[in-house]
């Protein structure tokens, strides 16, 4: 199959799961009852408030005149307008996402290199010293970490280096320094998986043929370790990478939260309190795009790290 | 067909730590020293730590955390289970039908699957709760339902699957047994052990989310399950020492749990599944 309709394949199939999402979300917020309307407007909104509020998320139509504006909405890539500044509120949906989603890309792309950096030589060091107290420490360590709530840990990191330590911003701030401690709260879960996988692909991987080659010609071991067996290793590890890139979307939720940083996850979370319907709506479906887009990729590199992937 | 479970010490610590979670889910409300309820709120003794008195401290509204954790315990152990067997009843007999009669049942459910998969669950469990004011525990089940039942439906089409290429499936077939029978009496039980792997995992995930929506504020409105005391933890976070010992009571707890969960997961599917022995 040749590279062209591999990439067509897979995004026909992600554009399905969107739309799928997208019909899933739209049924869910609008067969369960209670009216958007009430909260949007206040309690003493006047009948004539309500009505162009009303008009203003499409709820005077019908449902699938409702959906086919969602969609028409989605095309055009407004996402529809937020309407909670009363009807007269013309500011769109993707608008407001597009202002907070570097915040949210940022803190996802921090954990994944806080994750990468130290499961590696967390992992590789288990795979080395297989079998000792370090390799069960380790692998001890990654299990607790993988089970830790985020809700706790993330308030004791608050807790220990802003309020008792002093040494980093608390919540609130967005600067570089203030995104070190929500970048290791959302990236210790990953960094525990990794360094599981990194362990077991490496032990796999040092039984390997090439890998005695290479110390029968008598590389050095961190050569023989580094670059033969560890860029072998790489390939498992690389796809749970990508595949949780998804789940660290969705883990800025409660990190979001917690520190009070601007993005995605807080988006939504103010969307529902406001019961915004197409601010939830358009927070979902942009987790959702990403989490595809990012399976697609991940595929891709497969294919480029891996030669007999990439011929078959 | 009476096979020993053989499972490694590690699935047996998993098991272990699972059946106190169990067990203390069972008697919490009654062995707790103290009530929960908003007439045991006693504000003369809020925010106090570690004593004789109280184990653990108490709240911000002088209430005993040894006693929400208790409580606390019954509610996760409640939730989880009744989640746990909506989704495995539901996963596994779509999944188990899928199998059997392939053909569009089996495109159908293996689509859905897919477009669930595809997605971070989380998000689909908060979409679904945002829909109401304020969600009671139905809908935080009915929303960790919705996409739970994946990994059961998966396990189940795989087994039926491989089933139904084996001699004593055949044999029923050409014995003239009914698509029902073949199910109930010949499927089925050879399903129920591979399911155990699913229930174990989704145990512990059900519990994790569970706490992240009510610490989110999208959970049922009751100040003692595990999620709103880490949240009570975190919005009095400049209350000093005494936050480290509330929010690790509830931390500590749900790391128990999901942990073994996890340790006895991996332990059925080593044994369930030899392709994945050593992962």
């Amino acid at each position: 199959m040749t590279l062209g309709r591999f990439l067509l394949r897979r995004l026909g199939s992600g554009l399905l799961t969107i739309l799928g999402v997208s019909v899933l979300v739209f049924a869910f917020l609008h067969i369960v009852p209670g009216d958007p309307i009430d909260h949007l407007a206040g309690d003493n909104a006047t009948p004539g408030q309500r009505e162009a509020l009303e008009k203003c998320l499409g709820l005077d139509k019908s449902l699938p005149m409702q959906f086919v504006s969602f969609l028409g909405h989605i095309v055009d890539g407004t996402l529809g307008s937020q309407c909670s500044g009363g009807a007269g509120d013309k500011r769109t949906v993707a608008g407001r996402i597009a202002e907070v989603f570097p915040y949210t890309l940022w803190l996802a792309l921090a954990g994944m290199l806080v994750a990468i950096v130290l499961a590696l030589p967390l992992g590789v060091l288990a795979a080395v010293k297989r079998g000792t107290w370090i390799d069960t420490l380790a692998t001890t360590a990654s299990l607790s970490a993988i089970a830790m709530p985020q809700m706790m840990f993330a308030p004791l990191l608050l807790f220990w280096f802003f309020l008792s330590l002093g040494w980093f911003p608390g919540p609130g701030e967005v600067g570089l320094h203030a995104l070190v401690l929500p970048a290791l709260a959302v990236g210790t879960h990953l960094m525990a998986m990794l360094s599981r996988m990194t362990r077991s692909t490496m032990v796999e991987v040092l039984g390997e043929d090439y890998v005695r080659t290479a110390r029968a010609k008598g590389l050095p071991e961190s050569r023989v370790l580094f670059v033969h067996a560890l860029r072998n290793a790489l390939l498992p590890v690389i796809t749970v990478v990508g595949l949780q890139f998804g789940s660290m979307l969705s883990g800025a939720i409660v990190i979001e939260n917690v520190f009070s940083r601007p993005g995605l996850g807080n988006t939504l979370l103010q969307g529902i309190t406001e019961r915004n319907y197409p601010v939830v709506q358009g927070c979902v479906l942009v987790i959702a795009v990403i989490y595809v887009l990012v399976n697609i990729l991940v595929d891709l590199a497969y294919g480029f790290a891996d030669p007999r992937i990439r011929r078959s | 067909m009476k096979t020993k479970l053989k499972l490694s010490p590690s699935a047996w610590v998993g098991a272990v730590m699972l059946g106190t979670f169990i067990v203390l889910g069972i008697i919490g409300p009654w062995i707790a020293p103290y009530d929960v309820a908003s007439k045991a709120i006693d504000l003369d003794h809020k925010f106090e730590g570690m004593s004789a008195a109280h184990w653990f401290g108490t709240d911000s509204n002088g209430r005993d955390a040894l006693s929400q954790l208790l409580f606390g315990a019954r509610k996760a152990l409640e939730l989880s289970g009744i989640v746990v067997a909506i989704t495995s009843v539901i996963g596994l007999s779509l999944g188990t039908i899928a199998g059997w009669y392939r053909g569009w049942i089996d495109e159908i459910v293996m689509r859905f699957v897919d477009m669930l998969l595809a997605f971070p669950g989380i998000l689909l469990n908060i979409a679904i709760v945002a829909t109401v004011a304020n969600p009671g525990v139905g809908v935080v089940i009915l929303a960790l339902s919705a996409n739970g039942w994946v990994g059961y439906a998966r396990v189940a089409r795989g087994q039926v699957l491989a089933l139904r290429e084996r001699e004593f499936v055949t044999a029923a077939v050409a014995l003239g047994a009914s698509n029902t029978r073949v199910i109930g009496k010949h499927l089925l039980p050879n399903i129920m052990g591979p399911a155990l792997v699913p229930m174990s995992f989704g145990l512990g995930s059900v519990i994790l989310i569970e706490a992240a929506l009510s610490f989110l504020g999208l959970g049922p409105q009751v100040d003692y399950t595990w999620g709103s005391m880490l949240d009570q933890a975190r919005t009095f976070l400049w209350k000093g020492d005494w936050v480290k010992v509330y929010a690790l009571v509830p931390g500590l707890a749900i790391m128990w749990v999901v942990l073994g969960a996890n340790l006895l997961g991996d332990g059925l599917r080593d044994r369930f599944d030899p392709r994945n022995r050593g992962r």
